[in-house]
């Protein structure tokens, strides 16, 4: 165990966009149990402090590798492909044209008839487009094609940011 | 952080909301996105046979900075041919609005919003 590791072999997990959910769980036990501060008490500062840092990285492997979008992201930048920064990059107007109709008929939820259906209607559309671009980006990485996958996450980000706003109005809604 | 008079102006009172017919050959039809944001911007101009921006309208989902941009930018443009339109330069913008360096993204998004409604129109009467 090593913070030097990166987050996939800190946790003893393969490399891979597909994540055994039950080894991810079972390892973060196990190095819970081993850095658990209790064992460093009698410890020198130095040693104390190394604990603290390493539980730090494990809860940051473990949230970074538990959503399927900063998987991927973390997965690219492994490889050196950087999908962090708000660098320009050109979607395909398509895309982005169907985002916006998206964004609006969010923003129209509110005036809808029968407002929970509508909502659970979105939820059930950001989920399906999830899974799509999941399965893309997952067959594109196996593909070792990393500046396509690097688009495909970039969609994913635009996706996360529309459940973000469903869920937001939904807050509204039953506020 | 504290947004700029201007920008809480564009935010609270957004010049030129609203959507053209992107069907239409007189309209150019610039849209952009900021992935890390999830901002979607569109930008439309209605441009006159001699080549000069008699109107714009833009819609964008994001956040006070994007949609200031975006409204200044459709201010900006109405009366200035397309190559004076496509040199419109992000570091205008943010200067005009006052925009702390985290949010300087904003306004290249609009700059390349835009620069893509122009090269739309131009794509549309090359055809």
């Amino acid at each position: 165990m090593d913070i030097k590791q990166n987050y996939f072999e800190f946790l003893g997990l393969p490399e891979s966009y597909q994540l055994d959910k039950q080894a991810l769980s079972e390892r973060t036990r196990e190095l819970q149990k081993t850095l658990h501060p209790d064992k460093f008490a009698h410890l020198a500062d130095h040693e104390r402090r190394l604990s603290v840092q390493y539980t730090a990285y494990l809860n940051e492997a473990v949230a970074t590798l538990k959503s399927p979008l900063t998987r991927a992201q973390y997965l690219l930048s492994l490889k050196g492909e950087d999908t962090y920064s708000e660098s320009s990059v050109q979607l395909d107007p398509m895309f982005l044209m169907q985002q916006m109709e998206l964004r609006e008929a969010v923003e129209d939820i509110t005036d809808a008839d029968d407002p929970d259906a509508a909502v659970e209607e979105m939820y059930a559309e950001v989920a399906e487009q999830k899974q799509v671009f999941q399965v893309e980006f997952q067959t594109l990485y196996d593909q070792a094609d990393y500046p396509a996958a690097a688009i495909t996450v970039r969609k994913m980000q635009f996706i996360y940011k529309l459940e973000r706003d469903v869920e937001a109005l939904e807050d509204k809604l039953y506020d | 952080m504290a947004y700029s008079d201007q920008v809480i102006d564009h935010y609270e009172n957004p010049r030129n909301v609203g959507k053209m017919n992107d069907k239409d050959s007189n309209v150019g039809t610039g849209m952009v996105g900021a992935p890390a944001c999830g901002d979607v911007m569109r930008l439309q101009i209605q441009v006159s046979d001699e080549g000069v921006i008699e109107d714009a309208k833009f819609k964008t989902y994001g956040c006070g900075s994007a949609i200031a941009s975006s409204s200044l930018v459709t201010e900006w443009v109405k009366g200035m041919t397309l190559d004076e339109a496509a040199e419109l330069k992000n570091t205008k913008i943010a200067e005009e609005l006052a925009l702390p360096p985290v949010k300087i993204h904003c306004s290249v998004l609009a700059e390349d919003a835009i620069k893509a409604a122009v090269a739309d129109y131009k794509e549309k009467q090359a055809k």
